[in-house]
């Protein structure tokens, strides 16, 4: 099969001879053998349908020769990069011999389409299966992880369970217990002002300054980065402890709390609520503001009672995807809320660890250095559960956006 | 209950385009009106200044005295809110409530202005009001489905019954039937002629045969051009304006030279 | 009219205005939060970096500080190096998924992939950095080194090959950068190619214009300004994002190499990095380093956003 596509491509000179009689210069023919050679094109300049088995087949093999040959160690990736430019190409050569320039070209750019395509699933693949593949045994033969936090694990244990098969020690759950406290301090702190902050620009706002002003710098606060975000929150609470309690090293130790993560946070979500919930109180219909003030009803009610009721599925789908961003949010934590090993419940005391935190510290700073991988592997069920609760918000959201939409009966 | 609608030298702008123009009126307790016009007179701005509906567009102000019944609502110590709650507005699409059953559209009137009814209270409020609307019928047995549910025609009706729930002085239509098939446009109509009874009646219709047949007494506006302030040409008895126009620009209009 | 009424008095029905006023001063304070939060971000950052970048005045003097500018200018240049391997890698794929979605794919499919592309910007960002730190960083090392010895004279793949048998290059960040900002840009350039005017792609089709002409004769000009504030805006949160490039990127000085490991640093992960265990004056340079990753994705942003707004006003123009 190889040797046929190679045979194809030696050819190739031959073929760009023909190309000219075929289509370059249709002007030099008489009308008549134009006219033939038109009927002709409609159904003879066709390649033969399994051409693209053959090609696939040919750049198959000839790309592990070469991967094989040319790389010290086979290399999927450089497998599929060599195999699918091989295929692309003989495809374009193919089309070029046996129809004309446009065709090839047109189908050039479609193969080229379809690889951008697959191109883009494979990671997408690549990172549920790393997670799912790796995580889930963890979680199923000790889902003790989800119940346990590591107060008390020391490098010790790890070390016994990578060299003697002890159980896995330690767990997840102040990770958990960190992001949810954090989230929902974000959540609170950010739904309100976002939604008031949409209702402003939305039903006051008529587009004078002030609301062009905060469009404006909302679209600039959805570019911010989260870093930026956490290095915010940390450098705010830091003057407004100096300024109240002082600037001792115990002051200054309890600027990091789950109370500062929860204000990075919202720097992040409150500009994704607000752009969600414009966009559906925009979409709400003046003529039923208006039927609510016929009826003699004050503006505030007709808001909370007729403008928020109807657009609500789509909000409440706003707010969740956005909750579901900062949920899996980890460089504003890292930098404002610590990394403990204990479960903390308060988020205005003490240091706090989220899930995203954990997942990372795990890998990049093991439990125990010479003994990596029970870290590894809670951190790849971490990962799991993360992205468990991720997906599930983003599937709530699509849920609320469809089936709580107003009903009209139809 | 119903009340008598007087404008004195009423003048409507958006920011600062004059769009109707000193509008002296005397519109009588217990009949129905029409305003007749070609499109752009200003016939719908005016309307909507009667229940202050105008001034929600943004830059949309009104200067001048409406009485109702001597009392001037367009004074500026007086709450629009509590105007609009006598004077009821009914619009050109139907616009019930989407998230609301048809008992809640035809009581919002109370539930969003958070007045608890008992329970025979809203009943009673529910029948008379639905009764008044001659929808009673058509939807007794499916009082909690969605409003969004009914046909535009009983939509419409709907919207009527939600204004005459709050029992209103007066009922101003904007082009109730322009959004209706023929069927449902008589249904109005009737209703129409029913409201007339206890109510004062404003409507606003691009349908002349329309305005001669509900119309006890029809007014018509005109522009002078494009850009032009509009103003009340003609106002009298719908037979006068329809078989006997004082006016030129009238005879010229109904008798379809323009417009 | 019937006695039944439950009310006598018409001023029984409406509530009071102060509920109005209440409720407009709630929506006045939620909107000027906005403003203040940013301002406040600006002013903290500043007041937080001036020690850094001014040590003479601020901080411990001049000679006991480092020079702020030759510490961050190698960051910077990390930072953007990364962003543009990014941007090279994925707007060709994204534009490739976006044209699939709206013109290739099957009707029935074209949604359900729509969503799947969605589902990537869903994965949070420490996931990302597992995946390419443990998965993704192995399998690129055959790469690495077959174009350190095949194209080593170039500056970008030199360096000493042994380093990089981790894979944890500059070159690996970038590649799951570009995963990471792969949705962002197909979200926005698949809306806009849907948008393209039928009428146009069926003359153009009418004209006998193959399915690519068509697209390069209507879609393309007509997605233009979309397609590059797109791109400017995934520049913009691949500037910013920290965790992949924290754990995927073993860091070190500048260098030219992409394919060494111990090479490079991005502000993000120079500051994930370092910034938990930094007090006094190593913090002031990470907030000022911070401060500069700020104003660079802010114009980057505000580019985007402008080339977006002006586009939008042409098409009303139009319309």
């Amino acid at each position: 099969m190889s040797s046929q596509i190679r045979s194809r491509a030696n050819s190739k000179p031959q073929g760009s001879q023909q190309d000219p009689d075929g289509r370059k210069k249709p002007e030099d023919m008489t009308p008549q053998t134009h006219q033939k050679s038109r009927l002709d094109s409609l159904t003879a300049h066709r390649k033969p349908t399994w051409t693209w088995m053959a090609a696939a087949a040919g750049s198959a093999i000839l790309s592990l020769l070469i991967t094989l040959v040319a790389f010290e160690s086979f290399s999927v990736i450089g497998f599929g990069v060599i195999a699918g430019v091989l295929f692309v190409g003989s495809m374009y050569v193919v089309s070029r011999v046996l129809e004309d320039r446009l065709k090839a070209t047109d189908e050039l750019w479609r193969h080229l389409v379809w690889t951008s395509f697959i191109v883009a699933l494979i990671p997408l693949i690549s990172v549920i299966w790393s997670v799912v593949s790796q995580g889930l045994p963890t979680l199923i033969s000790n889902p003790g992880l989800l119940t346990a936090d590591m107060a008390g694990v020391a490098g010790a244990d790890d070390i016994a369970t990578q060299n003697e098969g002890a159980s896995l020690q330690g767990g997840i759950l102040h990770g958990l217990v960190g992001t949810i406290m954090i989230t929902l301090m974000a959540s609170v702190i950010s739904i309100p002002v976002g939604l008031f902050a949409s209702i402003y620009l939305t039903e006051y706002g008529n587009r004078n300054a002030f609301s062009r002003g905060i469009r404006f710098f909302v679209d600039v606060m959805t570019g911010i980065p989260s870093i930026v975000a956490g290095l915010f929150a940390f450098a705010g609470m830091t003057l407004i402890v100096e300024l109240t309690i002082g600037s001792s090293p115990q002051a200054l130790q309890s600027v990091k709390t789950g109370f500062t993560a929860a204000i990075a946070l919202s720097v992040l979500m409150i500009p994704v609520v607000v752009r969600s919930t414009e966009e559906m109180l925009q979409v709400v219909a003046d003529e039923l503001r208006e039927a609510s003030y016929a009826l003699g009803v004050r503006k505030w009610r007709t808001i909370m009672k007729v403008v928020l009721p109807t657009a609500m599925s789509g909000i409440a789908s706003g707010v969740t995807l956005a909750i579901a961003r900062v949920a899996g949010e980890t460089a504003p934590i890292l930098v404002t809320a610590g990394y403990v090993a204990m479960t903390n419940w308060n988020p205005f005391s003490e240091w706090m660890t989220a899930l995203p935190v954990f997942i990372y510290r795990q890998l990049i700073n093991p439990t125990a250095p010479a003994a990596g991988d029970p870290s590894t592997a809670r951190a790849w069920a971490g990962a799991l559960v993360l992205i468990v609760i991720v997906m599930g918000l983003n599937l709530a959201a699509r849920a609320i956006a469809k089936y709580f939409a107003p009903k009209t009966g139809k | 209950m119903a009340k008598r609608i007087q404008t004195v030298d009423l003048d409507c702008y958006y920011g600062d385009f004059l769009a109707v123009s000193d509008i002296n009126i005397d519109i009588e307790p217990r009949s129905v009106t029409a305003f007749i016009g070609p499109s752009g007179c200003g016939k719908t701005t005016f309307l909507r200044t009667l229940n202050r509906m105008h001034e929600v567009t943004p830059g949309a102000r009104a200067e001048g005295k409406i009485l109702l019944d001597d009392e001037d609502i367009n004074a500026p110590n007086v709450d629009p809110v509590r105007v609009r709650s006598t004077v009821g507005m009914v619009f050109q699409r139907p616009n019930p409530f989407p998230t609301m059953s048809i008992r809640e559209n035809v009581l919002a009137g109370y539930q969003l202005n958070g007045i608890r009814l008992s329970r025979s209270e809203a009943d009673n409020v529910l029948e008379r009001s639905l009764t008044g609307a001659n929808l009673w019928g058509e939807v007794k047995d499916r009082l909690d489905r969605p409003g969004g549910g009914l046909s535009g025609g009983q939509q419409q009706r709907l919207c009527i019954a939600r204004t005459i729930a709050i029992e209103p002085d007066v009922i101003l239509m904007d082009e109730p039937a322009s959004a209706l098939d023929p069927i449902s446009t008589l249904a109005i109509e009737d209703l129409i002629h029913e409201l007339k009874k206890d109510y004062t009646v404003v409507i606003v219709t691009h349908n002349m045969q329309q305005a001669a047949r509900v119309a006890d007494k029809t007014a018509f506006f005109n522009l002078q051009a494009i850009g032009e302030p509009g103003k009340l040409i003609e106002y009298d008895d719908t037979t006068t304006i329809f078989n006997n126009p004082a006016n030129q620009q009238t005879e010229d209009y109904i008798s379809g030279r323009f417009g | 009219m019937t006695s039944t009424s439950p009310r006598t008095k018409n001023t029984a029905r409406t509530t009071s205005a102060v509920g109005d006023k209440v409720f407009f001063g709630l929506s006045w304070t939620g909107g000027a939060i906005i403003l203040v939060v940013l301002a406040f971000v600006a002013a903290f950052l500043l007041i937080r970096s001036l020690p850094a970048i001014m040590p003479e005045t601020f901080g411990p003097g001049a000679d006991e500080a480092i020079d702020f500018w030759s510490y961050v200018w190698p960051l910077m240049a990390g930072t953007v190096i990364v962003s543009v391997i990014a941007l090279l890698l994925a707007t060709p794929i994204a534009i490739g998924i976006s044209l699939f979605i709206s013109h290739y794919a099957p009707r029935r499919f074209a949604n359900p992939i729509g969503y799947l592309i969605d589902l990537l910007a869903a994965i949070p960002s420490v996931v990302y950095g597992a995946w390419g730190m443990l998965v993704l960083a192995p399998a690129m090392v055959p790469i690495y080194h077959w174009l350190h010895n095949n194209l080593g004279f170039i500056p970008l793949f030199a360096g000493d090959p042994n380093v990089t048998n981790t894979g944890r290059t500059l070159m690996t960040s970038g590649v799951v950068l570009a995963v990471m900002v792969l949705p962002i840009i197909t979200a926005l350039c698949r809306e806009i190619f849907l948008q393209t005017p039928h009428l146009q792609q069926e003359a153009a089709l009418g004209l006998g214009a193959t399915r690519w002409e068509m697209i390069k004769m209507t879609v393309f000009p007509f997605a233009r300004a979309g397609v590059i504030s797109s791109i400017m805006l995934a520049l913009g949160r691949a500037l910013g994002e920290t965790m992949a490039v924290t754990m995927v990127l073993s860091a070190g000085g500048f260098s030219w190499s992409l394919v060494t490991s111990g090479a490079n640093a991005t502000i993000p992960s120079e500051i994930a990095l370092n910034f938990p265990e930094a007090f006094g004056q190593r913090q002031a340079e990470l907030i000022a380093a911070g401060l500069m990753l700020f104003v660079i994705t802010l114009v980057v942003n505000v580019i985007a956003r402008a080339i977006v707004n002006s586009h939008a006003k042409k098409a009303e123009g139009l319309s």
